[in-house]
């Protein structure tokens, strides 16, 4: 009894004095914080930061999300935050008809047959309020597609609520035409 | 340095001291919030004040400022006098303990030969200051923070006590000077090595009685807002704080006159080494501020009466021993 309540205060002198040469250690290492207006991080060294979240577009099309609609984000945000709306729509394709070489025969395949059709997933609408988000990461670390990410934008402020109600498709829209209009002047 | 001995009239000699005194306290309390959050700061890797002045070294000349201007409120339904006696009665016997340390071979404002309990006797008013301060701010959390500041001193006092006496058995004496006499320059001479339990004991007392973290329950910011200071605004709350940073001083020095050898250091003894050493054991108190998460109250009272009040007995009992054979 005695020697277990010994131990245990042995025990805890010893991290005592561990954790004091955690922070004597921390102390004597450069500061990791930068003086801000005179220095600035720049975005792409934001690497832990977390803005809102914002979409992904394919790599083929940049003006399209990776999103597949699966409506996983919209279940699992605690905050009922984002709002995933998507349609099923048929891929075009050309028509099969019946082969008219086969008219005589007594099987009535005059009838047009329902080809099997290819559907694919449109996204059609993708909000997010984010005056409720609290930046858990559920959705960025649920999305099948990969298809969430945290936006870096450090200078987000606003005086209305309002101006926190992201249209997600819009934004993508926009990233995707400053981004073509870049490349055009690159090439220039 | 002036030798203050040889100031004739004796209330001459104690003006000029508390002048000094006061000028020390001053000029301390700025050092110390400066020191505070610079260690606050890089050991959490950040760099602490950097705006003001070089290296933010105006900081706390600018917050002192702030504090100075600032409207003092009394809040509604606050015991007018008490309310405002309470930051006096902390700070006054603050500066009252900084008369009989040494702070050199001749510079000691007053050379009395129980300066040990008057530094002790005058420190134990603050707890007063402290429960009045709560008592007559009229706000729950005041209140809670004199409860536990009463609880905690009490309890603390004791081994505080109990961990000094070995010290006076060994030099036979409660003369602060004679103390630091009886030991020398170099550090094997100092009594710490002969009474490692003791210091240990005697330092850790001192957090508490100064309710520093992880012993800040009367103020524990997170739990009570301020505690006893939460109604206390401008020079107010800025009695307290330097009051708080006196009694850090007064217990730095006690623990580096008994334990450490004063003034005594191995080249060239002088008001310097003091410094230093009371210095030095300031920056650990705010490293350990800044490393350990505040103690729970039962865990503070477990602390006390489990362990440093019968271990400091023991020391007693032993010293005593090897004293008399
Ligand atoms: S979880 Fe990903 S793929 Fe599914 S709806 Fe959300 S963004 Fe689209
Ligand atoms: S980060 Fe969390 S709260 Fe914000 S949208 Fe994603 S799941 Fe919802």
């Amino acid at each position: 009894m005695i020697g277990s309540k010994l131990k245990e205060t042995f025990d805890g002198v010893v991290s005592l004095l561990i954790g004091l040469k955690i922070t004597f250690k921390n102390f004597l290492k450069p500061n990791l914080t930068v003086h801000y207006p005179r220095k600035t991080v720049k975005p792409e060294e934001l690497t832990g930061y977390r803005g809102h979240i914002e979409l992904v577009p394919k790599p083929e099309n940049p003006f399209v999300p990776r999103c597949i609609g699966c409506g996983l984000c919209r279940d699992i945000c605690p905050s009922g935050c984002i709002e995933v709306r998507s349609k099923r729509i048929a891929e075009e394709k050309e028509i099969h008809t019946p082969h008219f070489g086969l008219q005589d025969t007594p099987l009535d395949l005059t009838r047009k047959v329902a080809p099997p059709q290819k559907t694919k997933i449109e996204i059609v609408s993708f909000e997010l309020n984010y005056n409720y988000c609290s930046l858990c990461g559920l959705c960025v670390q649920n999305c099948p597609a990969g298809s969430l990410r945290f936006s870096k934008d450090i200078y987000l402020a606003s005086f209305s609520s309002r101006d926190f109600e992201f249209d997600l498709l819009k934004r993508l829209e926009k990233q995707a035409q400053a981004r073509l209009k870049e490349e055009e002047e690159w090439t220039k | 340095m002036i030798d203050l001995s040889t100031i004739p009239s004796p209330l001459v000699q104690i003006v000029i001291g508390l002048i000094g005194v006061l000028a020390f306290v001053g000029l301390n309390g700025l050092v110390c919030v400066y020191l505070e959050r610079k260690v606050a700061g890089h050991i959490q890797r950040r760099p602490g004040p950097f705006e003001v002045g070089p290296h933010g070294i105006l900081q706390p000349l600018a917050d002192a400022v702030k504090l100075v201007a600032k409207q003092m409120i009394t809040p509604k339904g606050a015991d007018p006098i008490l309310y405002w006696a309470a930051p006096l009665i902390s700070f006054a016997p603050a500066i009252a303990c900084f008369l009989p340390l040494p702070f050199g071979p001749k510079l000691q404002n007053v050379s009395i030969n129980v300066g040990l309990i008057l530094i002790l006797a005058f420190s134990s008013l603050n707890v007063l200051a402290l429960c009045l301060a709560g008592w007559s701010s009229q706000n729950k959390w005041s209140l809670l923070g004199a409860a536990r500041d009463i609880a905690q001193s009490v309890a603390y006092e004791i081994p505080l006590l109990l961990s000094l006496l070995p010290i006076i058995l060994l030099t036979g004496s409660l003369n602060l000077a004679e103390i630091t006499q009886t030991q020398g320059p170099w550090p094997w001479q100092w009594l710490v090595v002969k009474q490692p339990l003791a210091f240990i004991i005697f330092f850790v007392c001192v957090f508490a009685e100064t309710n520093r973290a992880p012993f800040d329950l009367p103020e524990a910011e997170s739990e009570l807002t301020a505690g006893f200071h939460t109604e206390y605004s401008g020079m107010g709350f800025g009695l307290f704080f330097l009051a708080e940073y006196s009694y850090m001083v007064v217990g730095c020095a006690l623990a580096s006159i008994l334990f450490l050898g004063g003034y005594q250091g191995p080249v060239a003894s002088g008001w310097w080494w003091f410094l230093l050493k009371v210095y030095a054991l300031l920056l650990v108190m705010m490293w350990v501020r800044w490393t350990y998460p505040r103690v729970r109250f039962d865990q503070l009272l477990n602390l006390a009466w489990k362990w440093f009040i019968p271990l400091s007995l023991l020391n007693i009992l032993i010293t005593a021993l090897v004293v008399k054979l």
